[in-house]
């Protein structure tokens, strides 16, 4: 048995601005091609069946580079998970990036797969989008009128369904540089590696000098059609000081503050279950990182 | 119809095929390399990892022109002078049973064990493998044949 995808027309574009008139000159049932490691699964099971392709590759010498802002580090759309992972200059400014990339599927998928396909992609269950969430990324997008930036809160729309519009391409990712003394965690519950998450927590906490929280992101995964930033949890949160304690009070308000969807892989309680205790994980985890930087 | 040129194991192909075809595909009916498996044929089970540019991937979720003017390496690719130390010590401790998930098994090892270029933790091999499935042994016997080819290799 072997699975195939329906034919398509290919096209290979040379450059952005080509790649963006391609697409929107064939519309809607065109679909950009990164990694392919969400797109070509999908195609071989025919719940996606586009009549013609854009294959992005060409353009990796423009969009596939990981670049230093004056507050922010900027990641080209075409920069595989690998890349991001390994990424020194992230794992500087930015390690929650760094470490929910390396979280992603297995090592083959994180050698193709690219940050602006798994974004443009919204699975309800991936990793980045809560990683994003946490750290109030920006999505920059671009289409025949140019080039616009959208708050990661307002790019995920629904399941799979994003606020691009038809003809535009995410093209780069900005995340803040953390300030202070700041540590990040990325946890997962799945059933295998290459599964999707059941639940994720992406966290990052800076503290001030006496080891109160300054700054603090959680955003999740898991737990609706877009991922979840728990505001009132991180605000709660502020000025509190960081240790087992406060840990397993975020924990317990983090539970709190979901409904999360019972489906195939998982019931709501069970991943309410979860996230708490992935949240405390990485809090503690967290914490002992920022006292042995020390 | 599109027109590829892909270098495997060496050796410069050219072929006009369909969009559609995978990579997998491409390798085991175009090239005659058996040693890439279907196995899932979900991106889960990695029987068909091989080297894209050097880096592992898996060849049933790439699409063959993706791997135009690139290079790829299979299981034949790197036992041309003889078995590997992977082989040797996949043979030597019982690091397979069927056989059908260690050619894919054998090629991410190949990639992480040269990519690290120290003798990894035993937790680290079991990180490393964790988009390759073995449903005979456990695993217990491919960790144990990747920490010999690795002492093998840089030990």
């Amino acid at each position: 048995m072997s699975l195939y995808p329906r034919n398509f027309q290919l096209h290979v574009p040379t450059s952005l601005r080509e790649a963006i008139e391609v697409l929107e000159a064939l519309g809607e049932d065109a679909k950009p091609l990164a990694g392919g490691q969400s797109l070509i699964p999908m195609m071989k099971l025919r719940i996606a069946a586009p009549s013609a392709i854009v294959y992005l590759g060409p353009l990796k010498g423009e969009l596939s580079y990981v670049r230093d802002g004056d507050n922010h580090v900027e990641i080209g759309a075409l920069t595989t998970h690998s890349e991001v992972a390994e990424s020194p200059l992230l794992r500087r400014w930015n390690p929650l990036v760094s470490e929910t990339a390396a979280h992603i599927g297995d090592v083959q998928v994180r050698n193709m797969g690219t940050i602006g396909g798994s974004l443009a992609h919204a699975d309800p269950s991936a990793d980045y989008p809560a990683a994003m969430a946490a750290l109030g990324a920006e999505i920059v997008v671009a289409g025949r009128s140019g080039t616009r930036t959208v708050p990661a809160g307002e790019f995920f729309v629904d399941a799979y369904t994003t606020s691009l519009r038809p003809g535009e391409l995410v093209v780069a990712v900005r995340v803040p540089k953390l300030r202070g003394r700041y540590s990040a965690a990325y946890g997962k519950v799945a059933k295998i590696a290459t599964d999707f998450a059941i639940v994720g927590v992406a966290v990052h906490v800076s503290v001030d000098e006496r080891g109160q929280v300054a700054d603090i992101g959680i955003g999740l995964t898991g737990v609706g059609p877009t991922p979840h930033r728990p505001r009132d949890v991180e605000e709660g949160a502020f000025g509190e000081r960081l240790g087992p304690e406060l840990a397993e009070r975020i924990a317990e308000a983090v539970s709190r503050s979901v409904d999360p969807p019972t489906d195939l892989r998982a019931t709501s309680e069970y991943r309410r279950r979860a996230l708490r205790a992935l949240t405390e994980r990485a809090l503690r985890r967290i914490h002992s990182d920022i006292a042995r930087a020390q | 119809m599109v027109a590829i040129r892909v270098r495997v194991n060496g050796v410069q192909y050219e072929h006009d095929v369909e969009p559609r075809l995978l990579l997998a595909h491409y390798l085991r009916d175009y090239i005659g390399l058996r040693s890439v498996r279907i196995g899932c044929d979900t991106t889960n089970c990695g029987a068909c990892t091989v080297l894209l540019d050097g880096k592992a991937v898996k060849s049933c979720t790439v699409f063959a022109f993706m791997a135009n003017n690139a290079e790829v390496v299979t299981l034949e690719g790197i036992s041309e002078g003889g078995l590997h130390p992977l082989q040797m010590a996949f043979a030597e401790e019982h690091g397979l049973q069927c056989g059908y998930c260690t050619s894919g098994m054998v090629m991410t090892l190949y990639y992480y064990l040269n990519k690290a270029r120290r003798v990894p933790s035993e937790d680290e091999v079991r990180r490393a493998i964790e988009g390759n499935l073995c449903r005979c042994t456990g695993y217990v016997g491919i960790v144990r044949a990747a920490l010999k080819a690795a002492r093998q290799m840089y030990g």
